[in-house]
């Protein structure tokens, strides 16, 4: 009978719907099993210090009842998928139950000690950073069809280029060489795969196998001997008047350093290139459909020679943030892969510069959360959480590329005719 | 029709021209430009003339200038040629897995915890058993991603790469384990493989010191068994044809998400049982970060060897003569061994852009149109 009535949705929906289901309901077992019985206490969230213009009470939870509401909840959601129409909001049930769960987990953890809140929230801010710049850099270059792969070694050239300028010159001369160093890396890319054709993946694997070589290589040729040039300057938090003060927001936005700001600055920047704009356009159509946009008198060649360099100057400002905008030494690989999460962030946030910001979030979150649980000594091994980021990118990576529609010509090379 | 015939032998033997171009000419050029640029790196780094020189001809020494020396050539290369072997075959399976470390790691680990839990076996026994539990795990962990590919739609290049940063913490976790962990250590280390797993140095009667073991008949097995799957059999076949045109091969009834995962596994087999192989072979136990880059110089190994088995095989040679050199070259003349990451880089670069080296070199190839400029 249900068969007979329920619309039809095709196969792939439908396992879908089933797929996230049952995730919801493994969250909801999960949750109510493992972290139900010993939440008894209250777990204390500080929101503010005492110290601020204006204060707010502490957020206090009671462990046990939250765990069991948190865990009807995301049996309930999980049911609905089950159930006809449940198909309908198939992702973002899967996002409210992940979230649910994450804020279960969190209770759990702190049940009988108090944990800063905005602390955590503004340490996700800082460590979306970098992973947002990858993101917008790999927007940058996937929307005129340069799958960018190199964004990690672009990201590292610019943690060492800020390290070794900064020390010369001072902290701006250090952001601006870094920048520079990027759009020189983003150009090479272009050309290797524009002019050169190169197979885009292996262009940007040679990228980063390149600079890891580099700037190792310096850091433990030079660097060791001359440990002058490699103390640079660190760009210290600003506070903005007012704006600042505001409860858990202030903190989190109005009281970083320039490169939260400028994260920020340029994903606006860049939405509105994209979407708002001539040039924007332009590149959207050498993305979507080269041979169309050639037709109608766009240069394929120098619109993505522009972006991809462009690309290559955001992902140095981000990877500036390293040295620079956090200790003010460069270390070899200090990276550490978040070229490839903002990648992720990128897929994630399909393709758009404010969806890879708010996607860089979530990751921030996953790693500020693990370093602050490290705090709280939970009986989880700290090696687990410290995956949490990296296995949070697969599941993003693998649950949402069925339904996130890449640029059409990503990936392919243009030949003029 | 004696002129159709004369174009077409004529076109086939342009062809040959040019491949041997390819074959020969590109990789040797590629070498050259990359030594060179090397040189100007170091100039750069304010390294003296006769440094570089002096480096140069350490890589040489440290590389084939003597039986301790072409014996640490081969140690370094036997791991890269397995573990490029396996990325050679999903390269053309059109995956392109970056996840060799993640799969070196957890092989490794693998056939130390064998080869340690049955140390009573003979070693006839506790050897294959070890190798094949580094295999095994090799595949198990590179099928997540292939899985993940499959059934998902996944990219490979981004699951694996999160599937190797996972293995470092994997790893770090297993060898503080009660049962892996070295009895009275504190730092993570792993017990020692016993002597029946151990791959028996080939030399150790002329010098305890030489290395090289009997891991490179294993290599050689590799680069047959490689050779004779990928062009003999029909799973090669299939294989390569979803690699060359995965839509043409599904309607041909080639179940592409199977060839995902099995492409996958036996990459990921070959890159355990480098795993497998340097530590039953080399280091004899297992520490945070055994697998020293493995992985990612197999990258380069692969795609420097065309994703062809006997071209992986010099390539992994050429790039386990570099390392073996590199290490010569920073006792002697001081000189980091981080440059050789770089010159392995620049050597890619030549070598996947031959339209580059062409505008480099235009006098070193003939033109499609005609004679030499």
């Amino acid at each position: 009978m249900t068969v007979m009535t329920t619309p039809r949705i095709d196969s792939g929906k439908r396992r879908h719907a089933r797929v996230t289901g049952a995730i919801l309901l493994g969250l909801a077992v999960l949750t109510a099993v493992v972290f139900g019985p010993d939440a008894s206490g209250n777990a204390t969230f500080r929101l503010s210090r005492p110290t601020d213009v204006w204060p707010v009470p502490d957020l206090v939870v009671s462990g046990g009842p939250f765990i069991y509401v948190a865990a009807t909840v995301l049996a309930f959601l999980g049911v609905r998928q089950f159930l006809h129409g449940g198909a309908k909001w198939t992702s973002l049930s899967l996002g409210v139950g992940l979230a649910i769960a994450v804020l279960a987990f969190l209770v759990w953890a702190t049940t009988g000690k108090a944990f800063s809140l905005t602390g955590m929230l503004q340490a996700t801010m800082v460590r979306a950073v970098p992973i947002a710049l990858g993101g917008l850099a790999g927007v940058l270059s996937e929307r005129v069809a340069v799958v960018n792969i190199a964004i990690e070694g672009m990201l590292l050239a610019g943690a060492f280029t800020g390290a070794l300028v900064g020390s010369l010159v001072g902290g701006v001369g250090g952001l601006a060489a870094a920048v520079a160093v990027g759009g020189v890396f983003g150009f090479i890319l272009a050309a290797l795969v524009v002019t050169y054709r190169m197979d885009q993946i292996i262009a940007g694997v040679v990228i980063n196998l390149f600079v890891l070589g580099l700037t190792s290589y310096v850091s433990s040729q030079v660097f060791q001997q001359y440990r002058f040039l490699n103390n640079a300057p660190v760009f210290r938090a600003v506070k903005i008047p007012i704006l600042g003060d505001i409860p858990v927001i202030g903190p989190m936005v109005f009281h970083q350093n320039i490169f939260v700001y400028g994260a920020l600055i340029m994903v606006g920047a860049a939405t509105y290139y994209l979407f708002h704009t001539r040039l924007g356009l332009r590149a959207r159509a050498v993305g979507e459909h080269p041979r169309a946009a050639d037709t109608l008198g766009i240069n394929v060649y120098r619109t993505r020679y522009v972006n991809v360099t462009l690309a290559g100057m955001v992902a140095g400002f981000g990877g500036a943030w390293f040295t620079l905008g956090s200790v003010g030494r460069f270390d070899e690989g200090m990276t550490g892969g978040r070229g490839f999460i903002g990648l992720a962030a990128m897929i994630f946030g399909r393709w758009h510069p404010v969806g890879a910001l708010a996607a860089a979030l979530v990751f921030g979150f996953a790693d500020s959360l693990q370093q602050k649980l490290a705090l709280l000594q939970t009986p989880i091994p700290s090696e687990f959480l410290a995956m949490a980021p990296y296995v949070a990118t697969i599941i993003v990576v693998a649950g949402l590329v069925g339904r996130a529609r890449p640029p059409a010509a990503d990936g392919k090379p243009y030949v003029k005719e | 029709m004696t002129d159709t015939t004369m174009t077409d032998l004529m076109k086939a033997k342009v062809i040959g021209r040019t491949e041997i171009e390819d074959l020969v000419v590109v990789p040797l050029f590629a070498v050259i430009m990359a030594l060179l640029l090397g040189a100007l790196t170091m100039l750069a780094t304010n390294v003296d003339l006769a440094t570089i020189g002096a480096s140069y001809v350490a890589l040489l020494k440290g590389s084939v200038g003597s039986l301790n020396a072409v014996s640490e050539t081969l140690t370094a290369a036997a791991p890269l040629v397995l573990a490029g072997l396996g990325l050679a075959l999903g390269f053309r399976a059109g995956l392109f897995n970056i996840g060799a470390e993640g799969q070196v790691l957890m092989g490794g680990m693998a056939a130390v915890v064998t080869g340690f839990s049955f140390a009573s076996l003979p070693a006839v026994i506790l050897l294959p058993m070890s190798l094949l539990a580094g295999a095994l795990a090799g595949a198990l962990y590179a099928s997540i991603a292939g899985w993940l590919r499959a059934a998902t739609g996944a990219h490979e290049v981004i699951s694996t790469i999160m599937l190797n940063l996972i293995s470092y913490r994997l790893l770090d976790y297993m060898l503080r384990l009660p049962f892996i962990q070295k009895e009275g250590r504190a730092d993570p280390i792993s017990k020692s493989v016993p002597d029946a797993a151990e791959l028996p140095r080939l030399l150790g009667f002329l010098d305890p010191n030489l290395r090289v073991h009997a891991g490179i008949f294993l290599v050689l097995i590799a680069v047959v068994v490689v050779y004779w799957v990928l062009f003999r059999s029909k799973l090669g076949f299939e294989f390569r044809a979803s690699g060359e045109n995965a839509e043409a091969a599904r309607f041909a009834g080639i179940h592409s998400g199977v060839i995902i995962v099995a492409a996958m596994a036996t990459a990921g087999a070959l890159a355990g049982l480098a795993g497998a192989n340097q530590v039953l072979g080399v280091l004899g136990r297992a520490t945070p970060g055994f697998s020293a880059g493995i992985g990612f110089d197999a990258i380069a190994v692969a795609l420097l060897g065309r994703s062809h088995p006997v071209g992986v095989l010099f390539a992994g040679l050429l790039f386990g003569a570099l390392k073996a050199g590199g290490r010569q070259m920073q006792v002697d003349a001081g000189v980091s061994i981080d440059l050789i990451g770089i010159i392995q880089a620049l050597i890619i670069v030549f070598i996947a852009a031959p339209l580059l080296v062409r505008a480099l070199f235009p006098w070193g190839f003939r033109h499609a149109k005609g004679g030499p400029s």
